[in-house]
C-alpha cells in the first residue's frame, strides 16, 4: 500500500475513533460506559423542544429604573435645597424629567444650585417660574444597563433558589433577558416565582391622616393606599391597609446585603446594608423621620413597616420586630431578591415532556426510514460503488455527532431535520463523482484513471454547491434563535463534514481497491 | 449499469417561452404572497404577529366543535382550532398573549372533567418580539441572496450570479406562493425552510452552470443555445438524482416527522423539486436570453 493511502486511512480511522469517543456518552448506551470516559466528555445537549421545558423572554422595563433614580435625585435636591435656605423651591419628577418650581426672582439661583448639585442633569426647557431638567443620555443608559444586569443576576439567583436543573439566563438585545428552564414540570410556578421578584421601595407611612377616610375614597394628595399581605394563624390571608406617602425615598438598587440576624434581646431580626449613596440617603431619611414608620414595599405590597428608632448612619440597619425566624428569613429574601426594574414576559414557550420524547421518536423513525431508502437506492443504482457512498453516509453521521458533542451543540427538533437533510445532501457529492466517473468510463478510460479524473473534475462543482448552502446556513445561524440556530448548526456542520468524507473518505476506498486489485471493470 | 436516463437530447431551450411564462406567474404569485404577508393578510404564525398557542393531547378524541363551543362561550375571540387525529391533539390559537395559555388550560380542565389530557406545549409571544423576528427573517433572506450573487459572480461571472439569484428568488417565491394558496401557516420554521432551500436549490444550478462553463471553454464556436442545451442534457441524470436522494429523505420526514416538522419538510420538498426545475428552465435559459439580447461576451475568462 502506498504511504499516502496509509496516511489518509489513518486520518479517517482517527477521526472516527475520536468522534465515537465524543458522542457515545450522549447516546442512551452512554450510561453503561466507564466513568473515566463519560465523565470527561461533554454531552450533546437536548434543546427545550426535545426535553421539554420553558423558554422565556423577559422585557426589562428600564424606563422605570430611570424614573426611580430620578425620584431619588428629586428627593435629594429637595432636602439639599432646604438645607441651603432656598425657600419656596420644589423639585418633582415628571415622566423622565425633573421639574423645578420656584418664585420667579430665584431663577438664576436655582439654575446654579442644580448645576452644582447634580451634574447629570441637563437644562431642557423653561416656563414662568419653572424649569425642566432631563438626565444626560449617557447617565440614563448607564442606569438602564445596570438595571438589566441586576435583573439578570437576581433572576439567576432566584431560579437557582427555585431549584431548576441547568437553567440558562442570558441577555438578548438591549433590554431583554432570555430564561431557559429545561425539563421543568411546573413552569407556571417557576414563572410566578421569577415574576414576584420585583421592585423594592422604601416609603414613609402617614400615621397622621385618617386611614378610615382614605379607605372610604378620600386619599389625601401625595399619598396612596397599599396593602400588606400576611398569613394569619388560622391560615387566613390578612390584608392590612397602609396609608403611605407616594414618594419613593429609596429603592432596592441601593441595597447591598440583607440577612437574618439576632437583635440585642436575642430575637430574630433582619440586618440590611446599603451602598455608599444609599447609606447617605438612608441616614437623611432616618434622621428626618425618627419615630415614624418606614414601609418596605415589594411590587406594591407592603412587607414590613418598621419604626425608625434613631438616625442611622454608616449604611447598616437592623429591622427588629415580632418576627419568627421564618418571617425574618422571608423578609430578608424579599429585600435581597428584589429587582430594581420590573420585567414583563414577552415570550413564553413551554413544551411538555411527553411531546419532546414523542418528537425524538418521530424524528429517529423518519431518519431511519429515509436513511434506509437512500442506502438501498445507492446500491441499486450504483452497484458496489453505491456501498462506498453508503459508507460515506455512515461516516458523515458519526463525524457529525462527534462534532456536535465537541462543540457542545444543542440538538433541537429542526436540528434533527437538519441531520436527516444532510443524509440526503451528503450523497450528492458521491452522486456527482460517480456520474463523472461513469462519463470517463464511457469515454473509454480504464477504472483507475477514470476514478482519478472523475474526482478531479467533480471537485469544483462539489465545492461550489456546498459553499452556497453553507452561506444560507450561516445567515440562519446569525439571525436565527433557539431551535432555528440548532438547525443551522447541524446543517453547517453536516455540509462541512460531507465535503471531508466525500473528498477524503470515499476516495481512499477507491484507491485501496485500485491498488489491491487491478480492476478491469468498475461496478458503478 | 442502472441508469434512469440514457443519453438524452431534449430541447430545453425550445421550451423557453413556456417556462418563462410559468416562472413569471410563480414569481408574481410569490411576490403577491409576500405583500400579503407584509400586510398581515396571510396565515401568519404567532411568532410573527404575537399571540398564544396551546396544544392539548387528549386521551380520547375530543370533537373539535365541542372545544370551539367552550372557547366561544368563555369569550375567547378570534380563536382558531386545528385537529391532529394522530394522538388526539388539538391546537388552539389565540390573538391575546398574556397569561392566556393558563386560562385556556384551566378552562378545558373545568369544562371536560371526564376527558383527561396532557398539555403538549404552550406558547405566548408578545407583538414586539413578533415584529423583531419578522425583520430578522427578512434580513436573513436579503443578505443570503446578496451573498449568493457575490459568490457565484466570483466563482463564475456576474451574469451567472444574477441568473442563479433569479432562480433562487423564483424557488423561494414559488414555495411561498404554494403555501399562501394552501393557506398554510407561515411561521419562523417555514422561513427557515425557505432559506435552506434557497441555498440547496443552488446545488443543481451550480452543477449545470459548471458544465456550461466547461463546454464554453472547449467549444468556442458552438452557438450558445445549443451549447447550453447540450450541457443540460449531459448533466441531466445527476441533476435529477441529487434531488431524488434529498426527496427520498424528505418524504419520510413529511410522513412520520410529526406535526412540528410536517410543514417544514413539506416546504423543503416543494423547494427541492422547484429548484431542480428552475436550474434547467430558469437559470440556464436566462443565460441564453441575456446573452442574445445584449450581444455581449458570456465568458471572458480563459
Amino acid at each position: 500500500m502506498k504511504t499516502s493511502i496509509q496516511w489518509r486511512l489513518g486520518l479517517i480511522l482517527l477521526s472516527v475513533v475520536v468522534a465515537l469517543a465524543l458522542f457515545l456518552p450522549s447516546t442512551p448506551a452512554g450510561d453503561r460506559l466507564p466513568e473515566w470516559w463519560k465523565g470527561n466528555v461533554s454531552k450533546i445537549a437536548l434543546g427545550l423542544d426535545l426535553r421539554g421545558g420553558s423558554h422565556l423572554v423577559m422585557q426589562v422595563e428600564t424606563d422605570k429604573a430611570v424614573e426611580a433614580s430620578l425620584d431619588n435625585i428629586a428627593a435629594d435636591l429637595q432636602t439639599t435645597a432646604a438645607s441651603q435656605k432656598l425657600e419656596g423651591v420644589t423639585f418633582a419628577r415628571s415622566g423622565q424629567t425633573i421639574v423645578a418650581k420656584f418664585p420667579e426672582a430665584m431663577e438664576d439661583q436655582v439654575a446654579d444650585f442644580v448645576k452644582k448639585t447634580y451634574a447629570v442633569l441637563e437644562y431642557k426647557s423653561r416656563a414662568k417660574g419653572e424649569m425642566t431638567y432631563a438626565p444626560k443620555a449617557q447617565w440614563a443608559n448607564g442606569i438602564k444597563e445596570d438595571s438589566v444586569r441586576q435583573a439578570k443576576e437576581r433572576t439567576e439567583r432566584r431560579i437557582n433558589k427555585f431549584g431548576v436543573a441547568e437553567p440558562n439566563v442570558y441577555k438578548q438585545g438591549v433590554d431583554q433577558l432570555v430564561i431557559q428552564l429545561p425539563g421543568i414540570k411546573n413552569p407556571q410556578e417557576a414563572i410566578s416565582f421569577i415574576k414576584t421578584a420585583g421592585r423594592l421601595e422604601f416609603k414613609l407611612v402617614d400615621t397622621e391622616s385618617d386611614l378610615g377616610k382614605a379607605l372610604a375614597g378620600k386619599v389625601p394628595e401625595g399619598r396612596e393606599i397599599l396593602y400588606g399581605e400576611g398569613v394569619g394563624e388560622s391560615g387566613k390571608i390578612n390584608r392590612q391597609p397602609y396609608l403611605l406617602y407616594s414618594q419613593t425615598l429609596l429603592t432596592g438598587d441601593r441595597l447591598k446585603e440583607a440577612k437574618v440576624g439576632i437583635d440585642e434581646y436575642g430575637k430574630p431580626s433582619v440586618s440590611i446594608t446599603f451602598d455608599a449613596d444609599g447609606a447617605k440617603i438612608f441616614e437623611r431619611i432616618t434622621g428626618e423621620n425618627v419615630g415614624r414608620q418606614l414601609a418596605i414595599v415589594l411590587d406594591g405590597v407592603v412587607h414590613s413597616a418598621p419604626r425608625i428608632k434613631d438616625r442611622i448612619s454608616g449604611g447598616s440597619a437592623q429591622i427588629t420586630g415580632n418576627f419568627t425566624h421564618d418571617e425574618a428569613a422571608r423578609l430578608a429574601i424579599v429585600l435581597r431578591e428584589s429587582l430594581p426594574a420590573p420585567m414583563k414576559i414577552v415570550q413564553n414557550v413551554t413544551i411538555g415532556p411527553s411531546l419532546g420524547q414523542d418528537s425524538i421518536n418521530k424524528g429517529v423513525h423518519a431518519a431511519l426510514v429515509g436513511g434506509l431508502v437512500v442506502v438501498v437506492f445507492m446500491v441499486v443504482y450504483y452497484g458496489l460503488s453505491g456501498l462506498i457512498a453508503d459508507y460515506a453516509i455512515v461516516l458523515n453521521l458519526v463525524l457529525l455527532l462527534g462534532a456536535m458533542a465537541v462543540l457542545n451543540a444543542t440538538l433541537t427538533l429542526p436540528g434533527i431535520a437538519g441531520i436527516i437533510l444532510t443524509i440526503g445532501m451528503g450523497v450528492d457529492s458521491n452522486v456527482l463523482m460517480f456520474e463523472r466517473i461513469r462519463e470517463e468510463i464511457r469515454a473509454g478510460k480504464p477504472p483507475r484513471p477514470a476514478v482519478d479524473s472523475g474526482y478531479d473534475k467533480a471537485f469544483l462543482t462539489i465545492l461550489d454547491s456546498h459553499v452556497t448552502t453553507l452561506i444560507t446556513a450561516a445567515m440562519l445561524f446569525m439571525f436565527g434563535t433557539g431551535p432555528i440556530k440548532g438547525f443551522a448548526v447541524s446543517l453547517s456542520l453536516g455540509i462541512i463534514i460531507n465535503l471531508y468524507s466525500a473528498l477524503v473518505g470515499t476516495k481512499v476506498i477507491f484507491d485501496i481497491i485500485n491498488t489491491k486489485w487491478k480492476l478491469e471493470k468498475l461496478s458503478i | 449499469m442502472l441508469q434512469i436516463l440514457h443519453k438524452t437530447n431534449i430541447d430545453f431551450m425550445g421550451w423557453k417561452n413556456v417556462s418563462f411564462a410559468v416562472s413569471a406567474v410563480m414569481i408574481a404569485l410569490g411576490l403577491f404572497a409576500l405583500v400579503q404577508v407584509g400586510r398581515g393578510k396571510a396565515n401568519l404564525g404567532i411568532d410573527f404577529v404575537g399571540g398564544t398557542t396551546v396544544q392539548l393531547s387528549f386521551k380520547d378524541r375530543l370533537p373539535i366543535d365541542e372545544a370551539r363551543a367552550v372557547l366561544d362561550k368563555a369569550g375567547f375571540q378570534g380563536s382558531t382550532l386545528q385537529e391532529f387525529t394522530e394522538g388526539n391533539k388539538i391546537l388552539i390559537r389565540l390573538r391575546e398573549h398574556e397569561g392566556v395559555a393558563d386560562k385556556v388550560v384551566a378552562l378545558f380542565r373545568q369544562a371536560f372533567p371526564g376527558r383527561p389530557f396532557e398539555v403538549d406545549s404552550t406558547t405566548e409571544i408578545g407583538p414586539t418580539i413578533g415584529s423583531d423576528l419578522q425583520w430578522d427573517a427578512l434580513r436573513a433572506i436579503i443578505f443570503s441572496i446578496i451573498a449568493i450573487i457575490i459568490y457565484i459572480a466570483f466563482r463564475f461571472e456576474f451574469k451567472f450570479g444574477v441568473a442563479a439569484a433569479v432562480a433562487t428568488v423564483h424557488d423561494v417565491c414559488a414555495v411561498l406562493a404554494v403555501f399562501y394558496l394552501m393557506n398554510k401557516e407561515i411561521n419562523l420554521l417555514i422561513v427557515t425552510a425557505l432559506l435552506t432551500l434557497a441555498g440547496y436549490s443552488l446545488t443543481d444550478t451550480v452543477v449545470v452552470f459548471d458544465r456550461i462553463r466547461e463546454n464554453l471553454k472547449r467549444a468556442k464556436r458552438e452557438p450558445l443555445p445549443q451549447l447550453v442545451n447540450a450541457s443540460i442534457n449531459e448533466v441531466l441524470s445527476r441533476t435529477i438524482i441529487t434531488s431524488l436522494t434529498v426527496v427520498l429523505v424528505l418524504v419520510p420526514l413529511v410522513m412520520f416527522g410529526g406535526e412540528v416538522l410536517h410543514d417544514f419538510s413539506l416546504a423543503l420538498l416543494f423547494g427541492v423539486i422547484v429548484g431542480t426545475y428552475s436550474s434547467i428552465f430558469v437559470a440556464s435559459p436566462l443565460l441564453v436570453a441575456w446573452h442574445v439580447r445584449t450581444g455581449g461576451q458570456l465568458i471572458r475568462k480563459k
